[in-house]
């Protein structure tokens, strides 16, 4: 009867190898020598533009134009050009101030419509749903600047070029479409039953999800937000095309405005650029998780 | 507590998918109506159509005196418990047990009454500050039904709730859930596609295949006399033997020469569908009977299912576990006790009185 128990470590030794275990694939912790010199080239190649981006932004005026130039050692570090950035009659801290503005209102716009509407999309039987949706999406395929043109037409007439309104109503319609599509995706992980269970349990259709389906989104939300913020802060072309006033230009451009003219401060420039980096480099820290997921993580365990 | 009416109900879905064709259900006051059926039958689409999830196409829905046609699910005043219970994921079960009586605007001291009052009855005090991660399977349940009943509802609408857990757990929540329902003598609504549950469970058993209904009756009646040969494969396990026989000389005669008891009400000559149960067959190694041989034997200690071959089909025959048959041993199979229902080949409608 005991024919079909193996003999003692029978099956830890492995038969024949058959049931020997697959060699286990090592990774090394740094890696090949070869791999190591790839990466350290790419590396070099990607990150020099920043560093010389930083190092400018901190060297004297002096040192920025030595010839030769002090890449490493030879230059003390200042401050100087980080304090024009911020003083009284700079052209770049106003785009600053109009970059945070058109950023937040438009972000906060794009939201406050897309959620709803994407949860109209994930919730209800809307007729030619996968339609609309795809006509939603439509409107992110070609480049934007296609529209440029049309839009500074529109714009002309209807008052709108060089005000904070007109640049915020642009980048809310381009982050709209995205803010829909990447709220979908998070809603349709929220099991329907909950908000069911929550119109069993007494409450409205809209309370249901105001109760229990947007407590779950907030990640997600904030995600998304972030994304848009992201987009607007970095929005050059429309900024450029629509704002002329140096009084509403927001960053992109107003540091854009710096190059050029009889002489350049390039100290001022790597500065500004430096500190417009900075946000955009703590939002994207915040988000990178989602960012290598994209659209299709789950927000909540079913 | 209140009685739950469902008049010429039909339901087809936008896509042209009919999930009801036509239903007419009347659930008393206080109780256990369980519909069953495969997947697919309409059997929660029904549910959700008593709960407002779903608006019905045509037909009409009563709950208490009142038409809740039309009104949204949290004005008819029932409560529904999910088949993945839908416990809200960011609330402690505390919370989650609160969360209709806060809709309903009680004051806090009563809300706080109730929610221990059903923790008390379901076991559930140790966790009330937990979240419903944080709990097993059978105590996430508890904690829907507990949801469910601190409102003390019109009626509870069960979808599929056990069907989750495992099968030891859902024995005993089976009992629970039936000893629950008659301490409350609350009216409920229960959905499954498992036989057993509804065997054990209901007052009434709703039979629905495609949907429409296929018998609406007490367990024992269903088991004994199912009304169609879909109902009479769906209720038992193993299932009812279905036997072609004519009817002869007062006997049903199946081919090799099985007779089985004939039912009242049939004209002689005519061909029908014997239903035989497992447990109204029986083996002998010699005697009367017909010719059959043994395919398989499952000792399932309390009895010993065997499956044998014979000229009428291949059968299934419960036998005490003292019976000792081997497989492709040959042995003799006859019909023993009452006369079994007989169904029409073509209709396949119950025909016997």
């Amino acid at each position: 009867m005991a024919a079909h128990i193996q003999p003692s470590g029978l099956a830890d030794e492995g038969i024949a190898g058959e049931t020997a275990t697959p060699p286990v694939r090592r990774r090394p912790r740094i890696g090949s020598g070869f791999e190591i010199i790839v990466l350290a080239i790419f590396a070099i190649v990607m990150l020099f533009p920043v560093l010389w981006m930083l190092e400018t932004a901190l060297k004297d005026t002096g040192d920025i134009y030595a010839v030769p130039a002090k890449v490493i050692s030879g230059w003390t570090p200042t401050l100087e050009h980080v304090k024009d950035v911020f003083s009284s009659n700079s052209p770049v801290f106003s785009g600053f101030k109009n970059s945070v503005i058109v950023a937040a209102a438009s972000t906060i716009i794009a939201t406050l419509l897309g959620v709803p509407s994407a949860w109209a999309y994930s919730r209800f039987a809307i007729p030619a749903k996968k339609d609309q949706l795809f006509f939603i999406l439509s409107t992110r395929f070609m480049p934007p600047v296609v529209v440029v043109i049309p839009v500074f037409l529109m714009f002309r007439d209807l008052n709108l070029l060089d005000t904070l309104q007109g640049l915020t109503l642009v980048y809310a319609a381009f982050n709209l479409p995205f803010t829909i599509w990447m709220m979908k995706g998070f809603i349709d992980e929220v099991p329907a039953e909950y908000e069911e269970a929550a119109m069993l349990d007494g409450y409205s259709r809209f309370e249901a999800f105001w109760r229990v389906t947007m407590p779950l989104l907030i990640p997600g939300i904030a995600a998304t937000a972030v994304f848009a913020l992201i987009f607007s802060w970095n929005e050059f072309v429309f900024s450029i095309f629509l704002i002329t006033d140096p009084g509403t230009r927001t960053a992109p451009s107003a540091i854009a405005g710096l190059i050029g003219g009889t002489t350049t401060d390039w100290g001022l420039v790597a500065a500004s650029a430096m500190i417009f980096a900075i946000p955009v480099l703590a939002f994207a820290f915040l988000v990178r998780k989602h960012l290598v997921a994209g659209v299709t993580l789950g927000a909540v365990r079913r | 507590m209140a009685e739950v009416l469902v008049k010429r109900l039909h339901k087809a879905f936008p896509d042209g998918t009919v999930a009801v064709e036509e239903l007419n259900l009347e659930i008393g006051d206080g109780e256990l109506f369980v519909m069953l059926g495969p997947s697919g039958c309409g059997k929660t689409t029904t549910l959700r159509c008593i709960a407002g999830l779903e608006q019905e196409t045509s037909g009409q829905i009563v709950i208490g005196d009142e038409v809740v046609s039309g009104l949204r699910p949290s004005q008819r005043d029932i409560a529904m418990v999910f088949q993945f219970y839908a416990l809200y994921p960011h609330l402690t079960v505390r919370d989650n047990m609160a969360f209709p009586l806060r809709a309903a605007k009680l004051p806090e001291a009563e809300v706080t009454e109730r929610v221990n009052e059903a923790a008390r009855m379901l076991q559930l005090e140790p966790f009330l500050t937990r979240r419903p991660s944080r709990l097993s399977g059978g105590e996430q349940q508890r904690v829907a039904l507990g949801r469910a009943m601190v409102r003390h509802p019109k009626a509870f609408l069960m979808d599929e709730p056990l069907t989750n857990l495992d099968a030891e757990l859902r024995a005993d929540m089976r009992a629970e859930l039936k000893h629950l329902q008659e301490r409350l003598s609350s009216t409920m609504v229960y959905v499954t596609h498992d036989q057993t549950e509804a065997m054990a469970l209901g007052d009434r058993i709703a039979i629905m295949n495609k949907g429409r209904l296929e018998q609406l009756g007490g367990p024992m009646e269903v088991y004994e006399r199912p009304a169609t040969l879909f109902a009479a494969r769906f209720i038992g396990s193993p299932p009812m033997n279905l036997v072609e026989a004519e009817v002869t000389n007062g006997h049903l005669t199946a081919a090799g020469g099985l007779t089985i008891a004939a039912p009242e009400g049939l004209t002689r000559g005519a061909q029908v569908i014997a239903g035989v149960r497992p447990e109204r067959l029986t083996l002998t190694a010699t005697g009367t009977g017909a010719n059959a041989r043994i395919v398989s034997r499952e000792a399932l200690g309390d009895e010993t299912i065997y499956v044998v071959d014979s000229e009428a089909g291949r059968l299934n025959v419960r036998m005490p576990p003292t019976a000792r048959f081997d497989e492709e041993q040959a042995v003799k199979v006859s019909h023993i006790g009452a006369a079994p229902p007989a169904y029409d080949p073509k209709t396949e409608q119950v025909v016997s009185t």
